[in-house]
């Protein structure tokens, strides 16, 4: 078991805490860049996934799992940031010029719908940004003259200068990865700073919070502003995946997967946001790869997929309210404190999502 | 210089007068105790410093400036911090994390600077951390520092909230109830702390407090509150045996 002995205030700031950390943060880097050689074209284009699902899952994480806020309405920003896209690219902008206006437009967005969303919180927060969401779906489906109605719009290819970024290429691969990248890191900079702390704060307690300085509707509305700018950053790429959109692209059900993608992932951690990601991604294509083993006549049940991904959720929101990430860290503890580890040493850990809470 | 003065502080509930015209004054570098039966209206009166609640008439003076209408987030940093009776830590944060907080009201960084965590960031996060550190040392909090708040004992929570206190470097530091649910060894480390934190820290301190033993040992002046109103004001000694107070807790 690794002991820290800090003898520098640098200790808790920086980046990685020790230089094991460092090395196995280097080695998942390698790993990352390799997929183009190794993989196939699909599992290369489905990792594009798990990096563009990660953008939003960091967005959200600083919300829900940081400020508290629940949000049922991230969808609209993530359409918010493809029809943004979609629409500037069309109108003959240069990519990385439409991606920053994509995430500053969901961004504004964000601190609309966060002005508005003020003095809710829990469950009245989470149907609000549910209502906005449905507003937005129906705006996309009615304001013909930009959006394209219900028939939808056909997205541009992504191009800087003469090259070109095929959707399913190692090129388009790359770029999702270095923002994603770049998009933790300014997580991480934010958590690391009173910014952060301020979220954490709110979450925990906002009469302590007020009562240290803590602008409540100022830092409320930055969260709402911040995340929905990474969902919009996400939403952007998510278009250029698709190379066609329509507002049933952007539905509840899309909502639905990016708050379960945090609460599996595990609620509180940037960690969870990426495992989380993985998560949406990767268990549809285990139950697909399932289904040849079990007899057709259950494997050929229409819906089975949905059930065995609700039966799943539900056992995690039973067993592991803290998420993969919670799972991860007691698998970790376990094996460094080999024969002492005791069952109980997390049982006073709650989940972060509390519905009501006495002001 | 007035120090701190409320006046004709006055707020009710629904049909229940909670305070009444209530009216005292802090002087600068006094210990003052707030006593009074349960339902008094001191927390009340916390309350109302720390702006949550709105008078409906009065005025509160905070060095010569009128603070009646301040926003409740700029009470800190003005120079006025609290602890809470029922402790209001942020559970699933550290320790370290929970003292860092009560920095905030010193923040001196934009947002965007800390998105990019730019050296100035990183300088003003160091000197916080110097603050904290020494905050640390001073309530013996060094073996908790990196512990989540969610798995100490009572008793260090409270000690953790007085050290978030501190770290604002308030001038009037308000403590509802420092004592409640500690045994009577921690009991006699608040006691000390809180001499220590007027005496050596030059913080004027406010507190509202049931165990006696702890009033008369650190309180320059007590008052006495009971239904909302002032009922005695004096030495520790003289509001106890005040026979309004004597009335007051014990009936007649």
């Amino acid at each position: 078991m690794r002991t820290l002995f800090k003898t520098d205030y640098n200790q808790d700031i920086r980046l990685f805490k020790h230089g094991g950390a460092a090395f196995w943060y280097a080695v998942l880097g390698v790993a990352l860049l390799m997929p183009p050689w190794l993989s196939g074209e699909y599992w290369l284009s489905q990792l594009g996934f798990v990096c563009i699902y990660g953008m939003a899952g960091i967005g959200l994480m600083l919300l829900s799992g940081y400020t508290g806020q629940i949000s049922l309405g991230h969808a609209a920003f993530f359409a918010a940031g493809a029809y943004a896209e979609t629409i500037l690219l069309t109108r003959g902008w240069p990519f990385p010029i439409t991606l920053l206006a994509a995430g500053l437009l969901a961004g504004a967005v964000g601190v609309g719908i966060g002005l508005r969303a003020l003095r809710l919180a829990g469950i009245y927060l989470a149907i609000a940004t549910l209502a906005f969401a449905f507003m937005v779906e129906e705006v996309l489906a009615r304001w013909v003259s930009v959006t394209n109605g219900n028939n939808g719009l056909t997205v541009p290819a992504v191009r800087i200068g003469s090259v070109e970024f095929n959707p399913a290429g190692a090129r388009f691969y790359y770029l999702v990865l270095g923002v994603l990248v770049l998009l933790m890191l300014a997580a991480i900079n934010i958590l690391r700073s009173p910014t952060g702390r301020a979220f954490v704060a709110i979450r925990d307690s906002e009469i302590a919070a007020q009562s240290l300085g803590v602008n409540l509707a100022w830092y409320k509305t930055v969260a709402f502003a911040i995340s929905a700018a990474f969902t919009g950053i996400a939403g952007a790429f998510y278009a250029h995946k698709l190379q066609f959109i329509s507002p049933e692209a952007f539905t509840i059900v899309l909502s639905i997967e990016l708050l379960v993608m945090v609460v599996v992932g595990g609620l509180g951690t940037l960690h969870g946001a990426i495992y989380g990601a993985v998560f949406i991604i990767v268990l549809p294509e285990v139950i697909g790869v399932a289904k040849d083993y079990v007899p057709a006549g259950i494997a050929g049940q229409p819906g089975l997929k949905s059930l065995l991904f609700g039966l799943i959720i539900i056992g995690f929101m039973l067993f592991e309210p803290l998420g993969i990430y919670g799972r991860w860290r007691k698998i970790q503890l376990y094996f460094d404190r080999f024969p002492l580890y005791r069952k109980g040493t997390f049982k006073r850990q709650k989940a972060y999502i509390r519905t009501e809470r006495l002001r | 210089m007035t120090f701190f003065e409320a006046g004709d502080l006055t707020i009710s509930f629904g049909g229940l007068m909670a305070l009444d015209r209530v009216s005292f004054e802090v002087r600068q570098g006094e210990v003052c105790t707030i006593i009074g039966p349960n339902g008094a209206g001191k927390t009340t009166i916390f309350n109302l410093i720390s702006r949550l609640y709105e008078p409906s008439r009065g005025r509160l003076i905070f060095r010569d400036q009128d603070i009646t209408k301040a926003p409740p987030h700029r009470i800190g940093g003005l120079g006025i911090a609290r602890t809470f009776q029922n402790i209001e830590l942020f559970e699933h944060a550290t320790v370290l994390a929970n003292l860092l907080l009560g920095r905030h009201p010193h923040r001196t960084t934009t947002l965007l600077e800390e998105i990019l965590f730019l050296p100035r960031v990183r300088r003003a996060e160091l000197a916080h951390r110097e603050k904290v550190e020494e905050i640390i040392d001073f309530l013996d909090l060094q073996k908790h520092r990196d512990t989540m708040v969610a798995s100490l004992p009572f008793g260090v929570r409270k000690v953790v909230e007085l050290g978030r206190a501190l770290a604002v470097e308030p001038t009037l530091l308000l403590l509802d109830e420092p004592s409640s649910g500690l045994n009577v060894e921690e009991t006699d480390d608040m006691a000390f702390w809180i001499q220590d934190i007027r005496n050596a820290r030059g913080v004027t301190v406010l507190m509202v407090e049931h165990d006696m033993r702890l009033v008369s040992e650190v309180s320059d002046r007590v008052i006495a509150l009971d239904y909302g109103r002032v009922i005695a004001e004096g030495a520790p000694a003289e509001v106890q045996n005040h026979p309004e107070v004597v009335k007051a807790y014990l009936g007649g």
